[in-house]
Formats: C-alpha cells, sequence, structure tokens
C-alpha cells in the first residue's frame, strides 16, 4: 500500500471546474448523457449475448450485434484504481487541486468502469477496493457527470 | 518466413535537444532535414539513396509531401506510418524492415521531430479552456467519459496504472525513484543529456508530486529536436561506412481490448496493469528465436517510471509483479546490473524526443561506440512508448 504524501492540514478532494467540462455526444454516447441528466446511471448491454459495453459504441465486442438495452445501475461502485492531481496542469484548475480521478467498477456489468472524481473524502483516505456510492454533479444547465463518494 | 535479418540500420543522427521550446526559429521540418542529413552522412549515404520513409505519430515535421519537395529525395518508392502514437517509436524501424523485405524500397529512413513551443503532449488531454488557450485536446464522444474527471495529460492516467501496480504487488515510490536515479546516473555522464546534475532519493522525496503517486522525476523531460534512423538492405549495409545493425526482429499491436488503454480504462483487468505489450514481446521473441535472456542492453520507453518496471515484467525479465523489486535490486544499473537499462539516460534525463534516442543508443552500443558502452553488447532490446495500440519493439543484433 502506498504511503500518500499529504499536507499536514490535508483538504478535501475538490472538482474540476464546470467552465472545462463541455461534452460531445454521438447517435450511440447521447442516451448515457440525457440519462444523467434525469440522475439515471445507465449502461448498454446487447441484447443477443448480454455484454454490456463502455463507452457505449456501435457495435458488441464480442458478437457485433449492434442493438442494446440501456440497463440502470444501482449506482454503487468499487474504487478500480485512482490517482490524487496535487499539480494543476493549467492555469485552469489551480484552484481546483487536489481533485481525484478515480476508476470505479460497477457491480453486476462484467466489469464496466467509469473514469470519475471522488468527492467528500480526503486523498489519504482513499483505498482501491473501497465500496462507493453515485452522486450526481450537475455542472451546467445540460451537463450532468456521476460521481462517487465511500459508500 | 519473416523480417529476420534482411535489413541493417546502417545511420543514425539528431540534432542538439532543447528544453520545450527553446528549438526556435528552427521550424519541426527543418529540424527533421538536418536530423535525415546527419543520420545519412553517418552511413555514408545521400539524399539520392533514400527511397523510402517509415514513420509513427507525425514525426515529419510536416506530411511526406512537403519533406521530399523541400529535401529532393528523388523518388518516393515507401511512405507509411503506423498509427496511433509514440507506442510506435521502435516499430518505424520494423516498418522500414517491412518494406525493404518486401522490395518496395531499399532505403528508408525514420524520423521524429518534436517541437513543443506551443502546445504541451502532458496536458494533451485537456479541455480547451478559456478562450485563446493553446490546448491540444479536440472534442470526442469517447473524451467525455474521461476529460470531464480532470485525467488532462498522460501523466495522470499512468499514475492510475501505477497506483494499482502499487495495490496488488506492493511496489513502492522508493521503487520508481529507483528506475529516475539510475538514469540519471548514465545521462549525466553524456554531453548530449539535458539533466548533467545526480538525482538523489532525498531529492525524489522532496519534489513537489504531480499525480499521485508520480512525483515531477518519474515523468519525462519536455524537449524539442529530431533524430533520424537509415534502414537499408543487409546487402547493401556491408559496404557502408559503419557496421551493420542488423533488424533481427520487430513488432507491433496489442490485445485489441486494451485499445485507446490509458483514455478508456476498460482494458480486462488481467492485463489492466500492464504495459500493454506482452503479446508483442512474445512475436518479438518468436520472430528473433530468441527470448530476454539473450538481451545485453535494453532501451525501455520510459515516459513515466513505473512503465518500465512493467515493461521489464511484460518481456520477461522478472515476473509479472515483480518489476519493482527487481530494480530495487539494482538488475537495472550500468555496469553492475544483469540488464542495463536506459544507459542514454532515456526520456527521463537525456531527452524526450518520443523514444527515437532509444533506436540511437541501442545502434550505437552494437558499434560498441556508446559513451555507457556495454561491454560486447550484442543484442540490444528497443521499445516504443507504452501506449493506446500499436505498442512496438524492436530487437537489433550485431
Amino acid at each position: 500500500m502506498t504511503t500518500p504524501i499529504t499536507p499536514a492540514d490535508e483538504p478535501m478532494a475538490k472538482l474540476p471546474p464546470a467552465e472545462l467540462i463541455h461534452l460531445t455526444p454521438d447517435v450511440f454516447t447521447v442516451h448515457f448523457w440525457d440519462a444523467a441528466r434525469e440522475h439515471r446511471l445507465v449502461v448498454p448491454r446487447c441484447t443477443s449475448c448480454g455484454t454490456y459495453r463502455f463507452p457505449p459504441s456501435a457495435f458488441c465486442f464480442v458478437c457485433r450485434t449492434q442493438d442494446v438495452e440501456y440497463v440502470e445501475q444501482s449506482g454503487r461502485g468499487t474504487l478500480y484504481s485512482y490517482t490524487v492531481a496535487w499539480h494543476p496542469l493549467l492555469p485552469d484548475v489551480s484552484e481546483s487541486v487536489p481533485y481525484i480521478p478515480a476508476v470505479v467498477e460497477l457491480p453486476d456489468t462484467g466489469g464496466v468502469r467509469l473514469i470519475a472524481n471522488l468527492v467528500d473524502v480526503r486523498p489519504s483516505e482513499v483505498r482501491i477496493g473501497m465500496d462507493l456510492e453515485l452522486v450526481w454533479r450537475d455542472v451546467h444547465d445540460d451537463v450532468t457527470v456521476p460521481t462517487f463518494r465511500p459508500a | 518466413m519473416s523480417l529476420k535479418d534482411k535489413a541493417a540500420v546502417v545511420g543514425v543522427g539528431a540534432t542538439q535537444y532543447y528544453k520545450r521550446g527553446q528549438s526556435v526559429p528552427q521550424t519541426p521540418l527543418e529540424m527533421a532535414g538536418k536530423a535525415m542529413l546527419a543520420a545519412l552522412d553517418d552511413a555514408g549515404l545521400a539524399v539520392d539513396d533514400v527511397d523510402g520513409l517509415a514513420l509513427y505519430s507525425f514525426g515529419l515535421g510536416g506530411d511526406t509531401s512537403l519533406f521530399a519537395q523541400t529535401m529532393g529525395i528523388p523518388e518516393v518508392r515507401f511512405t507509411a506510418m503506423l498509427t496511433g502514437g509514440g507506442g510506435g517509436a521502435a516499430g518505424s524501424v520494423g516498418l522500414a524492415a517491412a518494406a525493404i523485405d518486401s522490395g518496395m524500397a531499399t532505403t528508408v529512413v525514420s524520423l521524429m521531430t518534436l517541437q513543443q513551443a506551443v502546445s504541451r503532449f502532458g496536458t494533451s488531454y485537456a479541455p480547451r479552456g478559456k478562450p485563446g488557450a493553446q490546448y491540444s485536446a479536440s472534442p470526442s464522444p469517447e473524451k467525455d467519459f474521461a476529460s470531464p474527471a480532470g485525467l488532462m495529460g498522460p501523466g495522470q492516467m499512468f499514475a492510475v496504472l501505477a497506483m494499482r501496480h502499487m495495490h496488488l504487488y506492493g511496489t513502492q515510490r522508493e521503487h520508481f525513484a529507483e528506475v529516475a536515479i539510475s538514469q540519471r546516473e548514465n545521462a549525466i555522464k553524456r554531453e548530449t543529456s539535458l539533466m548533467q546534475v545526480p538525482l538523489t532519493l532525498d531529492d525524489y522525496f522532496n519534489a513537489r508530486l504531480i499525480a499521485e503517486p508520480l512525483c515531477l522525476f518519474d515523468f519525462c523531460l519536455e524537449c524539442d529536436g529530431a533524430v533520424a534512423v537509415v534502414t537499408t538492405t543487409l546487402d547493401r549495409a556491408q559496404d557502408l561506412r559503419q557496421p551493420p545493425v542488423k533488424v533481427t526482429a520487430s513488432a507491433h499491436g496489442g490485445h485489441g481490448r486494451w485499445g485507446q488503454a490509458i483514455t478508456w480504462m476498460n482494458m480486462p483487468d488481467e492485463y489492466f496493469v500492464s504495459s500493454g505489450h506482452r503479446p508483442v514481446a512474445q512475436r518479438l521473441w518468436d520472430m528473433a528465436g530468441m527470448t530476454e535472456a539473450d538481451v545485453d542492453v535494453a532501451l525501455l520507453y520510459d515516459h513515466f517510471s513505473p512503465m518500465v518496471i512493467m515493461q521489464l515484467e511484460d518481456y520477461g525479465f522478472c515476473p509479472i509483479g515483480e518489476g519493482g523489486r527487481f530494480v530495487a535490486d539494482g538488475n537495472i544499473r550500468y555496469g553492475t546490473g544483469s540488464i542495463p537499462v536506459n544507459t542514454h539516460g532515456g526520456n527521463l534525463s537525456e531527452a524526450y524526443i518520443i523514444g527515437m534516442t532509444h533506436v540511437k543508443e541501442a545502434v550505437e552500443q552494437l558499434r560498441g561506440t556508446a559513451v555507457n558502452q556495454v561491454a560486447d553488447a550484442e543484442v540490444a532490446l528497443v521499445t516504443g512508448g507504452p501506449a493506446s495500440i500499436p505498442t512496438s519493439s524492436l530487437l537489433l543484433t550485431r
């Protein structure tokens, strides 16, 4: 297990600024983002062989079927891995560090993973394998993204 | 049938290496031309001999059309580029060998030119930000699933792999430090290196964390410059200025579901924590009829120090998961280790020209002219960047 180097007055994890977040959905991904605006987490599943695929895309990578059904998720997840962004790579995020980009595995999906920020946690408290729960972040009027906090 | 030992590297050349932006007012195409001329001179060849270009990641500083008209290449008979980015570095020389073996061309130049005066690879996935900001990401439906979380640069993404390697295998930051420190030791003996001061463990642990667990010294340098490599038929190579360095094997590609790798993070669990090189390594050894035990010096693409450790595992120098302890035991040190790694200092401490310096160093090792010469080096392994597919590798022999 890593020993994180954290300041004595360790801050809570922050979030990247809303003004940097813009989406460019296509015909395959728009359903995910439309559902997110309604605070529903959906993952496409192949109607032929049942394989989940993510991000949403044109073909099942197992049987090449195109049709999918969108399966609503519980919002539970497990932390697969993460990093703590301590250094702002851009001036635009200088007030937003530290923030935590995480890879979150969704249960019962064959291992689908979302990339999302962790919230309500200090960096030194984060542990791979920890149970997480979904918290929607309403970024703009028309953009909502998933984040996760310790369950 | 394969391209084994059908072609040879006969010339290598480079511009000076610069810190990011300092090559201005030279243009990228100008630097590419200078590097090619240097490599041709090294080989005892001229532009009139060149009939092919085998590339990766847009390394010409322009398109082949502009480069050929500017440099006056008499006839282009082969021009192709591996898809992807720095993963194709070593593979571009394999592509040259394939062109030669197929008969489509006889003397092929591989080239990488880099100038980061405007955009920086370190923020290559950053969103556009405020109007006028110079970041390099163009939006895409796939990036929508990564960039809102603030994953803006390759270093942050590879940090996610490194973190899980630590979790699964007990790898420590001290192990990453050993990669950085050993390569710095190699770099400071070379005039060409941008980093000339030794790196201590204290320096390492006092450095700012950028993307935990990675600190400043786990990141490669940000540079400008160009490096060119000339490959020709083995027959022709016998009569040139330098002893031929044979292309004994090369492979590129990877598991399809490795895919976009660090920008999608949905690679299968069995090889999520890897360099993506495992199938490429297997094909390399199969083509060569060799194993890692035959390698005298390894030039492993080092954009981030943990990926050197994962490549040592994926090429079989140590078992999967043991890479951290393998380097901590001194195995990659020049002069004393069981497999000297990045004797030129690598991307971390000599210069970052997207991996082409590794090919140059391998060639110099096999000629016996390297600054940090491995005694009697006969077999050199070169790898391209752990990245989205393709990754690639190259086995050169004396």
